[in-house]
């Protein structure tokens, strides 16, 4: 007990000094655990945060709308990926964060279990949702596990350019015809307050929020990041002349930030809990995807075992 | 032909005319395959390989307009790649059959893509070297990633043939009943004889694809179909299967409702 007491003293100074840990370096438990939690729960928004943007794909309006779309959905199964990889480090295999998030264990970003009925919500997606994204991202190219600093630095490049794309779609909208116009504005409307509750939970409310400040995990508060969004946000949607859905928000110039009205908490930890519009489907088309490609990863395998042998077999007879 | 399901279709052709017909084969080839190809993403067996072809339908897309965009400069007025894409009807549309066959199980994709990668790599390589400026550009660009959708689709074949029962039985049936469509990749057309001085002909390539694929069938322990057997033919001329219609409803929903807009 004394030992371990000392080694996580050591650990925090390590941490304390701007050091970066590194898989084969002693971690206390709850550090890993926390980290495989945040990693892995990152890694499934990337793959499930693919399909609302699958969704439009097919009915991409222009060749190169359609060529970006798919660029950028190919981009995320690619974070997910490096995801996967970076959680591993810590000794988590991906078949069971794939099982954890196909029973519900796990958890992915709420944003996700909204539809996008419009395809400015492809538009909107790019500008707010990886906006918010990146606001949280940028501060974890900071973070104090190494693969994972590692893995953001460059999700964070990739992202930075899906939030210009995304913005582009808007604008082209927002300087389009009248129903295009309204459609930018209806797509605002819809994913705005999403969008804020992409920070989690007020500082008052966010349980895990302190051990993970304190191990540099995090650097920066839910509530610090969400005004920093706020802030950067409202100047873009004036310029695209799109009106911010929240009669509160104004420009507090004692402060220096813009003030802004209040989340509806409960819609927040509905959706969390299952009651969002597509929870259900999200994790049933994943299922379903992982379920009907069961044969082919079999098949895989079984030949893989099959040319390992034939090899071997090559090997001794030579 | 006259007398047949081919009655009627348009069989005299200038040189102009016969050079367009011949980028709507390849551009709507690779329009429509990608346009199915890109449905796999979030699908996909295995992260990796939904990456794999979502790189694929993007090449393809990639493909498409371009040879849309010189498709634009020779019907020239308001014709752009959009127009082409979004506001023509299935009449219009010259893809092969093969490509608007439904994306089915993983194994009918592999299938479907390993016939028309083996076809493409083999047209494209020749186009390198054809009389044609655009079309040589376009093919040198291309060739690399064609090169390797073929690889790609023949591994997935050797390892689905060769993989377990139930993996051999599947694919050997898509085998099967993709074959019908794929005698169309090579049959006879006439705009081939127009440009025979400056363009090849498809069917220069069908003894080197059926060399290939019955190699790769080899590989995979499957048994290849016939290449004499009845072929289904139709798409170089605008008659279609039913499923082209609504591959083109879906892809062209939202820009038809909106025809002023741009995007």
């Amino acid at each position: 007990m004394g030992t371990n007491v000392s080694l996580e003293d050591k650990f925090q100074a390590y941490v304390d000094a701007e050091n970066k840990v590194e898989p084969k370096d002693w971690m206390p438990e709850k550090y890993r655990k926390t980290l495989i939690r945040q990693i892995s729960q990152h890694a499934h928004s990337e793959i499930i945060g693919m399909q609302p943007e699958a969704n439009w794909i097919t009915r991409a309006p222009s060749l190169r709308a359609k060529l970006i779309l798919l660029a950028k959905v190919q981009d995320e199964a690619g974070h997910g990926l490096y995801l996967y990889s970076a959680a591993e480090t810590l000794g988590e295999p991906r078949e069971k964060m794939i099982a954890d998030l196909q029973s519900g264990k796990a958890k992915y970003s709420s944003i996700f279990n909204y539809p996008t009925p419009s395809w400015a919500d492809m538009g909107t997606i790019g500008w707010l949702v990886d906006g918010a994204a990146i606001q949280n991202q940028v501060m974890l190219t900071r973070t104090s596990y190494g693969p994972y600093a590692r893995a953001m630095v460059k999700i964070c490049k990739e992202e930075s350019f899906h939030q210009r794309q995304g913005y582009e779609v808007v604008m082209k909208l927002a300087q389009g015809t009248p129903e295009q116009k309204a459609m930018a504005q209806e797509s605002l409307n819809r994913w705005w307050w999403p969008s804020l509750m992409m920070f989690g939970p007020s500082d008052d409310n966010s349980p895990n929020s302190e051990q993970s400040m304190k191990w540099k995990i995090k650097r920066k508060s839910n509530d610090t990041l969400r005004q920093e969004f706020v802030d950067k946000t409202v100047p873009q949607a004036e310029y695209l002349g799109l009106t911010i859905p929240d009669p509160d928000l104004k420009w507090n110039e004692e402060r220096g930030h813009y003030d802004f009205g209040e989340i509806n908490w409960a819609e927040f930890y509905d959706v969390i809990k299952g009651n969002g519009p597509c929870n259900k489907e999200r994790i049933a088309h994943h299922v379903k995807a992982h379920e009907e490609g069961a044969w082919v990863r079999e098949a895989a395998n079984a030949y893989a075992k099959k040319q390992a042998a034939r090899k071997e077999g090559d090997a001794s007879a030579a | 032909m006259a007398g047949g399901w081919l009655n009627g279709v348009k069989q005299d052709f200038t040189k102009e005319e016969a050079l367009k017909e011949y980028f709507y084969f390849l551009a709507d080839d690779s329009l429509v395959l990608g346009q199915q190809l890109s449905k796999w993403c979030s699908n996909g067996p295995v992260l990796e390989q939904d990456i794999a072809i979502i790189n694929t339908a993007l090449d393809h897309i990639g493909r498409a307009r371009l040879l849309y965009q010189e498709l634009a400069r020779l019907e020239g007025g308001d014709t752009t790649e959009d127009t082409l894409a979004y506001f023509r009807d299935h009449l219009q549309f010259r893809n092969a059959l093969l490509v608007e066959q439904p994306n089915g199980h993983w194994g009918d994709s592999v299938v479907r893509s390993f016939f028309i990668d083996t076809f493409n790599f083999y047209l494209y390589d020749a186009l390198r070297s054809c009389n044609n400026e655009a079309l040589r550009g376009i093919a040198e660009k291309a060739i690399k990633e064609i090169a390797y959708q073929a690889q790609w689709s023949a591994e997935w074949v050797v390892r689905l043939g060769d993989g377990t029962e139930e993996s051999h039985a599947k694919v050997q049936k898509s085998i099967d009943d993709l074959w019908m469509w794929s005698g169309e990749l090579f049959e006879e057309h006439p705009i081939f004889e127009v440009l025979k001085d400056d363009l090849p002909a498809f069917s220069s390539f069908k003894d080197a694809w059926v060399k290939k694929v019955a190699e790769v069938l080899k590989m995979a322990t499957l048994v290849m179909p016939s290449p004499e057997l009845w072929m289904q033919t139709g798409g170089r001329y605008g008659i279609h299967s039913s499923q082209l219609g609504y591959i083109l409803g879906e892809m062209q929903s939202l820009a038809r409702t909106y025809p002023d807009a741009t995007w």
